[in-house]
């Protein structure tokens, strides 16, 4: 699946007026809340996008949620420094200093320190002040760090930076009102800093920051007790991997048992409405490519909405809480003993989503075997656009039948084997690659754990809704498209005036012909049609196979699971998924291995390699199951 | 001494770092800076990577990298130790 938002904020081309605000960056480190904070400042009028030549994303967007949607604020990458160490700062460097091609220099900094750890986030304030630019304080979290007993003199930070200072909770959106008596301050003056560090070094920064932090009288708040008894639990040397087994097995679990009802009502409901439709429309021609190809193809994508959603609310929650962290660091023992770098597991664990912003966030690894090793097996961790294809075949040919207990059914157990068949490949191709083109030694594992919080209904809405518009875009666009072609190609050429069956048709010729390499699996050729579609974006066979057997006078009256159970045994829905758990059918990702590796060699490789080992492991199944059962 | 030789619940003060400059530099910006104070919290499920507490965060470090970090005992440790002698 692509993965943008849609554009919706112009950027200002003319030139900056003195003393008038127009653009403001938005600097912090990591975890500071920078995002928070930029969400609540812009509300949904962002607009993402990536820097010129390099994979830092850009995000932009109005200040409107203080009301002032005259003024762009621009959201710069997560950094602890602005020395040159990492393209992040490269980039945010470049912009304000004004000179990043397309995107407007700065007028004002608003920079956003966690006051959880002031003292060393106050190191990334030095070379800020140093720019020169009017610049506002923001001490995110003061809220939370004063209930822990922690302390700050804000007006002494703030003459000791020569910079107004603002308590803030991010989360909360208090405070924030300093930030509009900042940007309607007239003439702001710029002062010094009473003594800035000397540039560039990590030690002398720190120094700096050291000496500031004890004269403002800052006392770091005690880590929270909570976070750290659960931690007892969470981490334990028992309870910790069960407890992490037990969160994934729900997790899947609850896909099923909440998201089938919903997944069922919905395809009611837009099975209703294309009966409707239907019903108006003339018959001929024209209804029979409105609804028999474009609305079976579009709808029976559709009807996953719900379903994704909820993986993507449950993964929200455990990434949001603080929760994945802690999986990381329980992971790391199996992701060394595959010699992959610790770091990989954050790329691995996100491609979970899309294996296209994961395979951007391997920037991270400073190795670089490890990083293409990383990046040629992210596409194995099975991202959501599987997620269609799993769920028909599952949902048409495994019984609903309990496992462990009523909380465990054969569905969700065949759901997660194919969700480990997708990891243990991706380990094993680590493996294979470490042990061999790309061997190097191993790299350090530097992983903070955040304290726990209850993420928040925002936050996971937006998250939600974000996906959601990505899904639906891509059902609206290139899932359209392809059905719109397949309907044609199924119905060409005609005899006569009317429409020829299916197999006689462009498409089933096309399918007929390549019938043989996958007979083998116990694929028919409408599954193999499926196949050749789907190498543009996985999500694409289901529309196809709707559009297929929509098409077909013999299953048209038939749902697509009955259509299915009726053209395929257990061993070939078995093969088919476990090709689309192993196969490379993706543009995107292809395109985003180009990129990233800067080379067509990585991703020649990965589709080769991926493609023939799906072959051969689909060809096994159903030679097993067809045997055996 | 090495901090990887710190055991659960005891404290140390960065003294070096004896990494490869990028790492060292990362490290450094996570607040692993000559003088800092590091408590050891507790090993992962494996025994390995171990959690340390230092300047209100919690970092996760494999051994490896641990054992690359010299640091010294803390002042109130000394001053244990003298009372016991």
């Amino acid at each position: 699946m692509s993965c943008c938002t849609p554009v919706s904020v112009e950027i200002p081309s003319s030139p900056r007026i003195p003393g008038k605000i127009r653009t403001v960056a938005l600097v912090g480190p990591p975890n500071s809340g920078k995002s928070t904070l930029f969400n609540r400042l812009t509300g949904l009028r962002q607009k993402v996008a990536n820097y010129p030549g390099v994979t830092v994303e850009q995000r932009v967007g109005k200040l409107s949620g203080i009301g002032r949607s005259d003024v762009l604020l621009i959201d710069l990458p997560g950094i602890y420094s602005l020395s040159s160490y990492s393209e992040d700062a490269r980039v945010a460097l470049e912009v304000l200093h004004g000179t990043m091609p397309g995107t407007p220099a700065p007028d004002a900094v608003l920079l956003v320190l966690d006051s959880m750890h002031l003292g060393r986030q106050l190191m990334l304030a030095g070379p800020i002040l140093e720019l020169k630019l009017p610049t506002l304080i923001l001490l995110n979290m003061t809220d939370v760090m004063e209930a822990r007993s922690g302390e700050v003199d804000s007006l002494a930070l703030a003459q000791e930076l020569g910079a107004p200072v603002a308590k803030i909770s991010a989360s909360r959106g208090t405070g924030l009102d300093a930030i509009g008596n900042f940007l309607a301050r007239k003439n702001a003056e710029i002062q010094r800093p009473l003594q800035l560090p000397i540039m560039g070094n990590a030690a002398s920064y720190r120094q700096w920051a050291t000496g500031v932090s004890t004269r403002t009288k800052y006392k770091a708040p005690l880590s929270s007790e909570t976070s750290r008894r659960l931690d007892r639990v969470l981490l334990h040397q028992i309870w910790g991997p069960l407890i992490f087994l037990a969160v994934v097995i729900t997790l899947f679990q609850a896909v099923f048992t909440l998201g089938q009802p919903l997944s069922d009502g919905f395809q009611a409901l837009l099975d209703s409405a294309g009966a409707h439709v239907g019903a108006i429309l003339p018959s001929g021609w024209i209804q029979s490519l409105l609804i028999d190809g474009v609305w079976k193809g579009v709808s029976s994508i559709l009807v996953f909405l719900p379903q994704i959603l909820l993986l993507f609310l449950f993964i929200g929650v455990l990434e949001d809480s603080g929760y994945l962290a802690r999986a990381a660091l329980i992971a790391d023992r199996v992701m060394r003993a595959i010699g992959l770098n610790g770091k990989a597991f954050i790329p691995l664990l996100s491609a979970y989503a899309c294996a296209v912003p994961a395979i951007m966030s391997t920037r991270t690894i400073e190795n670089k075997r490890d990083r293409i090793a990383t990046i040629l097996v992210t596409p194995f961790m099975t991202c959501s656009a599987r997620i269609p294809i799993y769920l028909l075949i599952i949902a048409a040919f495994i019984p609903n039948r309990p496992v462990l207990g009523v909380f465990f059914g054969m569905r969700a157990a065949v759901m997660l084997g194919l969700y480990l068949l997708g990891f243990v490949a991706a380990l094993a191709t680590a493996r294979l690659l470490k042990s061999s083109i790309l061997k190097a030694s191993s790299a350090p594992f530097i992983l903070e754990l955040p304290q726990y919080r209850l993420p928040t209904l925002r936050s996971l809405g937006l998250r939600l809704l974000d996906r959601a518009k990505v899904f639906i875009k891509q059902a609206g666009t290139v899932i359209l498209a392809v059905t719109l072609v397949l309907w044609l190609l199924s119905h060409v050429p005609t005899h006569g005036g009317s429409f020829p069956q299916l197999a006689d048709s462009i498409i089933g010729k096309l399918g007929l012909f390549i019938e043989p390499i996958i007979k083998p699996l116990g694929f028919n050729w409408k599954i193999g049609i499926g196949l050749l579609t789907s190498v543009l974006a996985r999500e694409v066979i289901v529309g196809t196979l709707g559009t297929l057997y929509g098409g077909d006078p013999a299953t048209q009256n038939l749902t697509l699971q009955e259509a299915l159970r009726h053209d395929l045994h257990l061993g070939g829905a078995i093969a088919l998924v476990v090709y689309f758990a192993l196969a490379m059918q993706c543009t995107s990702t292809l395109a985003v291995v180009k990129r990233e590796t800067n080379s067509w060699k990585w991703p020649a490789v990965q589709f080769l390699y991926m493609t023939l080992l799906a072959y051969v492991a689909a060809l096994a199944a159903n030679q097993i199951i067809t045997r055996f059962f | 001494m090495a901090l990887s030789e710190l055991g659960i619940g005891q404290d140390g003060i960065v003294t070096k770092l004896e990494l490869p400059d990028d790492v060292q530099h990362h490290l450094m910006h996570m607040g692993f800076v000559p003088e800092a104070r590091v408590t050891v919290l507790r090993r992962a499920p494996a025994g390995d990577p171990t959690v340390y507490a230092i300047d209100g965060l919690e970092i996760a470090l494999r051994r490896d990298t641990a054992k690359a970090i010299r640091v010294r005992e803390s002042k109130e440790f000394e001053v244990t130790d003298v009372r016991e002698r």
